[in-house]
């Protein structure tokens, strides 16, 4: 089994090239600026009225606007990964090529994360056009920026994984955004059963704290790179591309 | 180029395709026959690795197309069926994609897009949207992205499903000039296609194979000496009596056509002519004779005899 690394960029400039060449990619860039817009907006109107000495990011992501965005949007970026082609039929002339599954896979996955990212550069911007209005410089730190942008990358992973499994499950578009969705939108839910345990004991506990979102996002908003954050991420994320894997490989089983 | 030995594919709840064995030699043009629903897809889709057989094996200049899927897709040029194409994309960008996606090194890709858009006359289009060309466009692209990575195979499914009747004349062109340099293996329900363009034609019926052969063979086998069709203006009695005095006519029907003619219709044995016997005796009679023609059996007609047994039971 080798890695055709030509087939896999190749298939990585068309996936990134159909977000744009479609209107989708740009639905979903336009989408998430405005819902992004609209936060600072109500965000801003709370500090005229009271200020604070917070950081700027920590102040966002301790408002629920960024989950919200996360879990909306990401079900629209990958739903289209491989429900899409199956429903044309593209599906068959891919799979025909002397491409691996492997391939395609990481090719698809990697296309979603890299346009996912897009999508948040806006927040950078929004960022930094705060910056200086705020009277000390630890307002927007660049470290910080870059430790949530790790965050938003890492969350990124997991979603795109996600979602590239739900497509792979089905050849219907809307199927594939409601899996990714609900699935999405579990995950996300999970942090709120965590909150319920905390400080007890028992491994329900210790294991709901390791699949906090929430927390993980609160602590790389405050500079703070957990490697248990960093570990589960990863790992969550192999583990939902393995399974992408065995699903697409599974046309050879039936 | 392909031998598919003892080929079988289950479907959940049904099989597609049962015990099918057959072998197709470089540089033939071979047509699957069939009914929807008959198996051609499926043998098609075996053969161009997308899915395995459920038992046999099937090679592809032998090598094994499940072991060796890799090398075998090298050499495929696979159209599957309704031809999926990213309609998104432009025809030239398209090619490119999937030349390169096919292995080919980026200058050597470039140079077989330009050839396969002169092959398949779409030099004028290479800038155009594949979404927004005709259907009969769309099938070349088709085509010609089947060709681009210089197969010694083509598998195409239905290649002339859905176009209009030029726009299939063109196509048929095509793959016949294609079948100088390749070996192809086309599907069809279209009969008088497979009849013009295949050297070869394997009738398939429920997962099976019916009949194989070349157009003509299976007409022989099929029809002896064919049927001859005399409209001549005479007495019933009097054409009877003639027929009956022939000794190469094996059986006859005559019914009445309009005004006084009476439509003869005489089956001839194997390997005999009637059609000049018939005219002299009119000449000799002073019959009027209107009408004389030899009607071949067609592939339709080898068709729907080899296919009949399935059709009742299905009715």
């Amino acid at each position: 089994m080798n890695f055709r690394f030509q087939a896999w960029r190749t298939l990585l400039r068309r996936e990134l090239g159909a977000y744009f060449v479609s209107w989708t990619g740009y639905v979903v860039i336009a989408a998430v600026l405005f819902l992004l817009g609209l936060c600072f907006v109500s965000l801003i109107r709370a500090l005229n009225a009271e200020p604070t000495d917070q950081p700027l990011l920590e102040l966002f992501f301790s408002t629920y606007y960024f989950w919200i965005i996360l879990i909306l949007a990401t079900p629209i970026i990958t739903m289209r990964s491989f429900a899409l082609e199956k429903f044309t039929g593209t599906f068959e002339t891919l799979m025909t090529a002397p491409v691996g599954d492997l391939e395609v896979v990481l090719a698809k996955f990697s296309a979603a994360v890299v346009f996912h990212m897009l999508t948040w550069a806006p927040l950078a911007a929004l960022v930094l056009a705060l910056r200086p209005f705020g009277n000390e410089s630890s307002a927007v730190d660049w470290a910080v920026l870059g430790s949530t942008f790790l965050g938003i990358f890492l969350l990124g992973l997991l979603y795109m994984a996600l979602g590239c499994l739900a497509s792979a499950l089905t050849r219907s578009l809307i199927i594939a955004a409601v899996i990714a969705l609900a699935a999405g939108f579990a995950l996300w839910l999970l942090s709120f059963l965590a909150v319920n345990y905390v400080g007890e004991p028992g491994w329900q506990s210790a294991a709901l704290q390791h699949v906090s979102l929430i927390d993980h996002m609160r602590d790389f908003s405050r500079g703070i790179i957990d490697t248990r954050a960093l570990v589960f991420y990863f790992s969550s994320t192999a583990l939902l591309l393995f399974l992408t894997w065995k699903v697409v490989e599974s046309r050879r089983w039936r | 180029m392909i031998e598919v030995d003892h080929l079988t594919k289950h479907y959940a709840g049904h099989t597609a395709v049962r015990d099918v064995c057959f072998t197709v030699g470089r540089g033939e043009i071979v047509g699957l026959l069939g009914p929807n629903g008959a198996g051609k897809s499926t043998i098609m889709r075996i053969l161009s690795c997308f899915m395995p057989a459920s038992a046999g094996t099937v090679r592809v200049a032998g090598l094994d197309v499940f072991t060796q899927a890799d090398e075998v897709r090298r050499r495929i040029g696979y159209m599957p069926e309704n031809n999926p194409l990213h309609k998104e994309m432009r025809v030239r960008e398209y090619l490119k994609f999937r030349a390169r996606l096919k292995g080919l090194g980026n200058s050597r890709s470039r140079e077989r897009v330009d050839t396969v858009l002169q092959q398949c006359g779409l030099a004028e289009v290479a800038h155009r949207i594949i979404g927004q060309l005709s259907k009969g466009y769309q099938q070349r692209v088709g085509l010609a992205d089947a060709l681009v990575h210089q197969p010694d195979l083509i598998i195409l499914d239905e290649p002339t499903q859905g176009l209009d009747p030029n726009q299939i004349r063109a196509v048929r062109q095509l793959v016949k000039e294609l079948g100088r340099h390749h070996t192809i293996l086309l599907s069809s329900h279209i009969l008088p296609e497979v009849e013009m363009t295949c050297t070869r034609v394997l009738i398939l019926h429920e997962g099976r194979i019916l009949a194989a052969g070349t157009p003509d063979n299976l007409q022989s086998e099929m029809s002896g000496g064919g049927q001859v069709v005399a409209e001549i203006a005479a007495p019933v009695e009097d054409l009877r009596a003639a027929w009956d005095h022939l000794s190469d006519v094996e059986h006859y029907s005559i019914a009445a056509a309009e005004g006084e003619y009476q439509r003869c219709t005489l089956a001839a044995r194997p390997g005999t002519d009637l059609r000049g016997q018939v005219y002299r005796l009119a000449v000799e009679r002073g019959w009027p004779l209107r009408e004389l023609t030899r009607s071949r059996h067609t592939l339709e007609d080898i068709f729907v005899h080899v296919t009949l047994s399935g059709r009742e039971e299905e009715s």
